[in-house]
This record gives C-alpha cells, structure tokens and sequence, in this order.
C-alpha cells in the first residue's frame, strides 16, 4: 500500500509541479501590470514603496490633498473576520491586517517588495551614538478623522500607553525596550531604550507602533480613529466591514472610495464569490489546488512569499521521546520536503530549512542542512534504539496543517515510526493541549508573525521547548550589537535551530491572491501585519 | 384540557431549566480558555488571569449560572468578552435571518412533499408511484450541505442565474434578498422534502385502507374525491408530528446552510463564537434554541386538538 501512494505521489507531484511553473509565468505577467506606473489618472496611484521612500526627501508635503481618486467600490474577501477592532487587548492577524496601514498609520513602516524600513508618520529619524535615544521629525499637517491633530503627543502618548495596562495582547512585550517617549515640540519625538536595541525600530512597523489619538481610545473595540487613508465605516457583524476615503488624509488620496472587506468562513464560499464575480479580490487563496479555476485569463493570480513559516515542532522536554536530539534528526532525514510539499500545497511555497524567510536580511539557505535520507533515519533510529516509537502528532483544524500531517505521518511511518493524528479544534483547544499543557510529540502550525524566530525558539518555556542557553545569548548579542552583528548573530541562531533539529521546517506558506485583472497595486509578498489598501487602482 | 395545559408547561420549564444547566456545564468543560484566546499565543499566566478577572469568569460557578439565567429572564444577557458588543440585539438581528430561511424552506418542503406523497401513496402500485418512491428514498439520503455545494456550482458559477451566498435585507434590496434566498432555502428544503413526502405517502397509504374510506368509494365517490373529503384530515395527524420535528431539524441543519451560503443567521454567530470561546453567547444561543424547539413541539400538541377532535373529548 506504501508503494502505490508513493507512485501516485510522484505523479501528482509531476502535475503540480508542471501547473506551478505555467502559473509562474501568468503571475509574473501580472506582477508586470501592477508595477508599472499606474495610469497616471490619479496623483494617488503609484504610493508604493517607491513613493514612501521619495517622500524621506521631500517630506510628503501634499498637504490638503485635492479629494482625488475615483467613487469606485473595491471588493475585497478575506477569511477571517476580526472579533473586535481593538488589537490593544485581542490577538489575531484579522485586526492588524485591516486597520493598520489603513486606519491607523505607523510612525515608520516597510516597504513589501524590498523588506527595508521606510519612513511613514516620521520623515526621518536620528538615531544617537549610544543607539539608545531615536529622535523622529514627525510629518505637519496630519489630522486624525476626528479632527484632531496628529503631534509629537500623540506619538508620545501611543508609545507609552504600550507598556501600561491598557494594552494586554502579548505582542506588547516588543515594546519593552522603550524607557521613555517625549515629545520635544509638536514635531519632534525622542524615544529612550533602556538597551540598544535592533528589533525596536521594525516593531514600530507593527502593531504596537500604531499611532493613536489621546482623545480617541475610549472605545477602541467599536471605533477606531487613526491619520490614514481610510477611516473606518460600517460593520454589518458576520459579513463585511466598510472603509470610506479619508477626505483630509496627509498624503495621496486613494483611488477606491470605498473598499468592502467581506468575510468568508468557507474557502468554498469564497472562490465562489470570486468565480461569481461578487468580490473583486481574494485575499488568501484558502486551498491552493482550488487556483486552477481560476486559471485561463479572466482572473490575475499573484503568488509571492510570506512570512508564515510551517514549522513542524517536536516537544523535547526531559521525559519526551524526542527529547534524544538524534531521534529528532532521524525526522529530519525522513522527510521529504518537496514531496511534502507537491502532495499538500500543490507546490506552491517555498523550502526553507530554518525560520528564516527569503525577505528577511539574514536569510541563508539551509534546505540541505538534512537532505531526505531515510536510511539514515532508520539508522539514527536503530542507533537510538528506538524502532516503533509512538509519537503523536497533534495539529490544528487548519487547511494547511490538516493535508501536510497526514504526508509527515506516512513519512515518518516509512521509516518504522508510529504516529497518531489528532485535530484539535483551532485556536481554542489546539492553543490548550499543546501550547499551554504541552501534552503533544510533534504539531505542526504556521509562525506568521514577522521575524519571529527569537519569539518562537528563544526561551525553553515556549510551545517549541527548545531556548537553550547557547541560542538566547546569540538572541542578545543578536538585539543589542550592531546592525551588522545583527545579521551574522540571526545567520549563527538559524543555522543552530537548524543543526540541533529544534524542529523541522516543512515550508514557507505563499502568498496567493486572486484578482480582477484590472486590480493594481496588489502585494507581491505579504510580509507585512496589514493588508494595504491604500496602493489598490483599477486600471 | 388545563390539566393537561398545565402539564405541559410544567415539562416545558423543567426542560428548559435542565438544558440551560447542561449548556452551563458543557462550555465550562470544553477545553480553551477565552482570555487565552484573546490574548494571543504568546500571553502570559498573569496577562491570562487579569483577564479572566475582568470577564468574570473566576467567580464561583453557581454565581455565573446564576447570572446568566438573571439576565436571560431580563432579556439582557450581557455584553461579549472580546468585541464588547451587546448580546441580545446581535441574537435577535441574526435569528430574524434564521427564521426566514427556515420558514422559506419550510414552505418548499410542505409545497412539495404533500402532492408528491399523495401521488405516491395513490399510484403505489403503478410504476410513476414506484419511481418516485425510490427517487424520495434517495432524496433522504442527500446531506444539506451537499446540495447547498451542488446548487450553487451549478445555479450560481456556471449558469450565474443568482449569487452563490450571502445576505440582503429584504427592506432595502428585495430582489437581491429573493435571489439569495432561493438556492440556500433549496438546500435546506430537500432531505425535508423527501422525508415528509415519506410521512405523507404511508399516511395516506394507511388511510386508504381505512373503512370510512371504502365507504365513502362505495357511495360513489372516485378514489381521489373521497381522499380529498374524508381522507387527507385523518392522514394529517401524524404528518403534522413530523412537521414538527422537522422545523425543529431544519433549525439546526441551517447552521450548517448558513455557514456554506455566508449567511449571517443564527448559525454562523453560533460557530464564530465557539471559536471565539464567547462563552455567553454561545450559550445563549443554544438556549433560544431549545426553547424554540420546545415551542414547536408545544405547539404541535396544541395543533393536534385542533385536527382532531377525538383527542379534544378524550382529554376531558
């Protein structure tokens, strides 16, 4: 029986693979489209990150910008609706992903094709010889949508109000590092670190440098007043959210008007709407083999990277099957990546070895770190003593997760382990079995965050039981050294996540996204926390 | 007769009592903690425990029993943990919705099913009868969901005939309202239909066998005049049970039709918020739930004295 799914596999990885190449090549046509310098109808259009960085020099002076763009609706289906619009006090990516960048802006943010950080609130920023005081010249004439002017109090204010009690999501840690937050005159900001710090300037890209009003926090789970393009609208609870055009924004009106973000639970559903023409683009194509309906020209594909590393995690505490490093291994070789990947992605993805994305600084190669080679995992195996182990595998009711589990139980089997699925319900009962009991041998989950490989493997109390003591310090030296030492450290930390087979890295989830083919301004890669409207034309 | 009343209300509160304490319990054991949920996987115990604090659920059980049953009765079960909105409304926004489709469906199950189990019933010796016997067979054997699936890649993105989900408030959009009715209600309706037409064919069937019935042929009357005159009221008594369980089955089965057809109805709040962990919401849910059901069957009964009046004396 072994042997037949084996030929299968490699038959549907043939065809998979001959559809990911015909697929790159649409795709790249289309990425051709939406880089291009769009129609030139509207001074709004080409603020991509060109634009941003353009406007370090000039500093964005647009000032009351004419109400340009167009009275167009953009249609936009995502999967997950947000449970409040408050990210201060409640996790998930569906918040961040349609508020920040949208409605509230970030005093300096990233731009999604290169990874560099660029100027958004701030037009520039100094930073002291000491690395521990960031000075930020922040942009004039900015107005919240109530009216309020955007100063260095505000930003003063925000930054602060990250370490009090009001905001509680576990993110906020990020933001540790800040000892204090001033406001010198109205645009000027001076921040102190109680350490130098690496990661300080990129968190402020995040979240828990979204810029808030003083006045305007009072009830952040039904209202949201920030400086962005848009401004939040209606919320018909259990289908879609409404932005409508900011009138006063600083910088280049958008082109949509008015963007719907419609919600969509089922995957099925989803692609329908699209097929149907209900929606104009799908933000994350749930189930990749479901691309091929909209292949043949009516509809643009885009397919880039993210930062949601599929990481198999392997519990290692004392008392744990894999807590021998050599069994550990033996997982290692006894997976076959790109198999794994053809059989439950449809390709689609990439292979990368560590936690480490191909858009990150330090990235490196490690895919052959541990080449598939199930001998030697039956010989680490027979070394160890250790035929016939009885692992359980419990994973999240997740597309992804659910498909690759079952390849990684059959892989594992090949070379004489014994694995146990079981689905826990996500987050809920997945988030307490294995995170907070850590009752589980191996889970698989997708890390989404952005540079997230300190959070996920630096402390040995963590779900991934791994933060040794070696890694915690290149961690630190990592955070606290120069840039350059930043990005050597993080190389060293990768390649020892990857050489102590911490846990195996299965893929990096792509980013795939269907559009109308008149869509621009659509993100190659999402890299980024938000899921930037601001850029989106029809052209 | 208010004896009898009487005792059925007395079963009905008892019931409705029994439910609220398993649904109390049923979410306090399921494993998930909403602070945690919340707040995200990093959180940590402290972070967790304030904020169990501040939903309220470090009291004692009983004390959130309690005050969940005080603000049922109220008509005000609170607020939601995370998205702080207002229960009650959001429960009655989304079983207006609910209700719509379920009665839509309901009325295609009964418009179909009655004819069609009538002519079954009378043509079970001929082949047309046989045919549509073993058609209704299968017909009971399809799952909503599928037919929701099926229905909408035929009916919406091959043939664009209607959108394949969604909502519209009948008020602002009546045609859209109509167009997004049809294929979800379809669905629903189908498995109802066949199983009712089942019902109605073999209470036919029985009625046709009946002496007053071989009476009323024997004055003269032809087969389908004396079903009309004599027949169909006796043959409704069991079918109106069936109904009643029914509406009872398409109220659940359309959290799952709501799910497929993006429908914000009472089903998808129910789905979000055990994912969500909104503990008071869910149970909420689920309590409107069962009192609805019980009013079905509770008005079966009453419907039963209405149909027959044998059961009118009888109870006297």
């Amino acid at each position: 029986m072994m042997g037949r799914m084996r030929t299968s596999t490699t038959t549907r990885s043939l065809v998979a693979a001959v559809a990911a190449t015909a697929l790159l090549a649409g795709c790249n046509a289309g990425a051709g489209t939406s880089g291009s310098p769009d129609d030139g109808s509207e001074e709004g259009s080409g603020s991509g990150g060109g634009g941003s960085e353009e406007g370090d020099g000039e500093a964005g002076q647009t000032g009351g910008s004419a109400p340009g763009g167009s009275d167009e609706t953009v249609r936009v289906g995502l999967v997950a609706e947000p449970a409040s619009l408050d990210f201060t006090t409640t996790d998930g990516a569906a918040i961040p992903q349609l508020l920040l960048d949208n409605v509230y802006e970030t005093l300096v943010t990233v731009d999604a094709e290169t990874g560099e950080i660029v100027p958004a609130l701030a037009t520039d920023w100094e930073v002291s010889e000491d690395r521990l005081t960031y000075t930020f010249t922040l942009e004039e004439g900015v107005t919240f949508s109530d009216g309020s002017e955007f100063t260095a109090e505000d930003a003063a204010f925000s930054l602060e109000r990250v370490s009090s009690d009001a905001w509680t999501i576990s993110l906020k840690s990020q933001l540790d590092v800040v000892e204090s937050a001033e406001a010198v005159d109205d645009t000027t900001l001076e921040v102190t670190l109680s350490r130098p710090s690496n990661s300080f300037l990129y968190a402020l890209t995040t979240r828990v440098g979204a810029m808030f009003d003083t006045e305007g926090v009072d009830d952040l789970a039904e209202q949201a007043v920030g400086t962005g393009p848009y401004t939040f609208g209606t919320w018909d609870r259990g289908s879609q959210i409404t932005l409508e055009r900011n009138p006063d924004y600083h910088g280049d009106a958008p082109y949509f008007a008015t963007v719907e973000m419609r919600y969509f639970q089922d995957a099925n559903a989803l692609n329908n709407a699209m097929l149907t023409d209900a929606i104009d683009v799908v933000s994350t194509v749930q189930a990749p083999e479901s691309l091929a309906e909209f292949e043949g020209g009516d509809f643009q594909i885009v397919e880039g990277t993210t930062n949601g590393e599929v990481v198999l995690s392997m519990n290692q505490q004392e008392g744990n099957p894999l807590a021998d490093p050599a069994l550990r291994e033996a997982v290692r070789h006894a997976i076959d990546h790109q198999s794994l990947l053809d059989t439950c992605w449809a390709g689609r993805g990439e292979l990368i070895g560590s936690m480490v994305p191909p858009t990150d600084p330090w990235y490196e190669d490690r895919t052959g770190d541990f080449p598939f080679d199930p001998a030697r995992a039956e010989e680490l195996i027979a070394e160890a003593g250790a035929e016939g182990t009885e692992l359980r595998l419990r994973i999240p009711s997740l597309p992804y997760a659910v498909s690759c589990g079952t390849v990684v139980e059959s892989m594992l089997e090949d070379v004489g382990l014994e694995v146990t699925i079981d689905e826990l319900e996500f987050p809920a009962a997945w988030l307490e079995t294995v995170f907070t009991n850590k009752d589980f041998d191996m889970s698989i989950v997708a890390h989404v965050e952005p540079r997230d490989m300190a959070n996920v493997f630096g402390s040995p109390d963590y779900y991934t039981t791994y933060g040794t003591e070696e890694i915690q310090a290149l961690f630190e030296e990592a955070d606290t050294g120069t840039e350059e030492e930043q990005v050597t450290k993080l190389q060293e930390a990768a390649a020892l996540i990857s050489e102590d087979a911490a846990a195996d890295f299965l893929f990096l989830l792509p980013n795939l996204m269907v559009a109308d083919p008149d869509i621009t301004g659509l993100p190659t890669n999402a890299i980024k926390e938000s899921f930037d409207l601001g850029d989106l034309a029809r052209g | 007769m208010v004896l009898r009343l009487l005792h059925r209300a007395m079963v009905f509160v008892l019931s409705v009592l029994a439910a609220s304490v398993l649904v109390f319990a049923f979410m306090r054991v399921l494993p998930g903690d909403p602070a945690r949920v919340a707040l995200g996987i990093n959180a940590s115990e402290a972070s967790v425990a304030a904020l169990r604090e501040q939903f309220g659920l470090d009291r004692p059980v009983v004390v959130q029993y309690l005050d969940w049953m005080r603000g049922m009765l109220t008509l005000d079960p609170g607020i939601e943990f995370i998205s702080k909105a207002a229960i009650g409304p959001q429960i009655a926004d989304r079983l207006q919705v609910t209700l719509i489709l379920v009665t839509t469906s309901m009325i295609f199950a009964v418009l179909v099913a009655v004819p069609v189990g009538i002519w079954m019933a009378v043509r079970h010796r001929h082949a047309d009868g046989v045919v549509m016997s073993a058609a209704s067979q299968v017909g009971v054997a399809i799952p909503a969901f599928l037919a929701g699936i099926v229905l909408i890649s035929v009916f919406a993105v091959r043939l664009r005939w209607v959108p394949s989900g969604g909502w519209a408030v009948p008020a602002q959009d009546p045609v859209g309202f109509l167009q997004r009715l049809v294929l979800p209600s379809i669905a629903l309706a189908g498995v109802q239909a066949a199983v009712l037409a089942r019902y109605v064919r073999s209470a036919v069937l029985d009625v046709l066998r009946e002496d007053y019935l071989r009476t009323a042929r024997a004055k003269g009357l032809r087969p389908v005049q004396a079903l009309w005159r004599h027949g169909l009221r006796n043959a409704a008594v069991p079918v109106v049970t069936v109904l009643g369980l029914q509406l009872a089955t398409l109220l659940v089965g359309a959290v799952v039709i709501e799910r497929v057809f993006v429908i914000p109805g009472l089903g998808s709040l129910l789905l979000d918020s055990v994912a969500q962990r909104e503990i008071l919401t869910v149970q909420t849910v689920v309590m409107v739930l069962v009192v609805a059901t019980l009013l079905i069957t509770f008005l079966v009964d009453a419907l039963y004295l209405v149909i027959d009046p044998r059961l009118r004396t009888g109870s006297r």
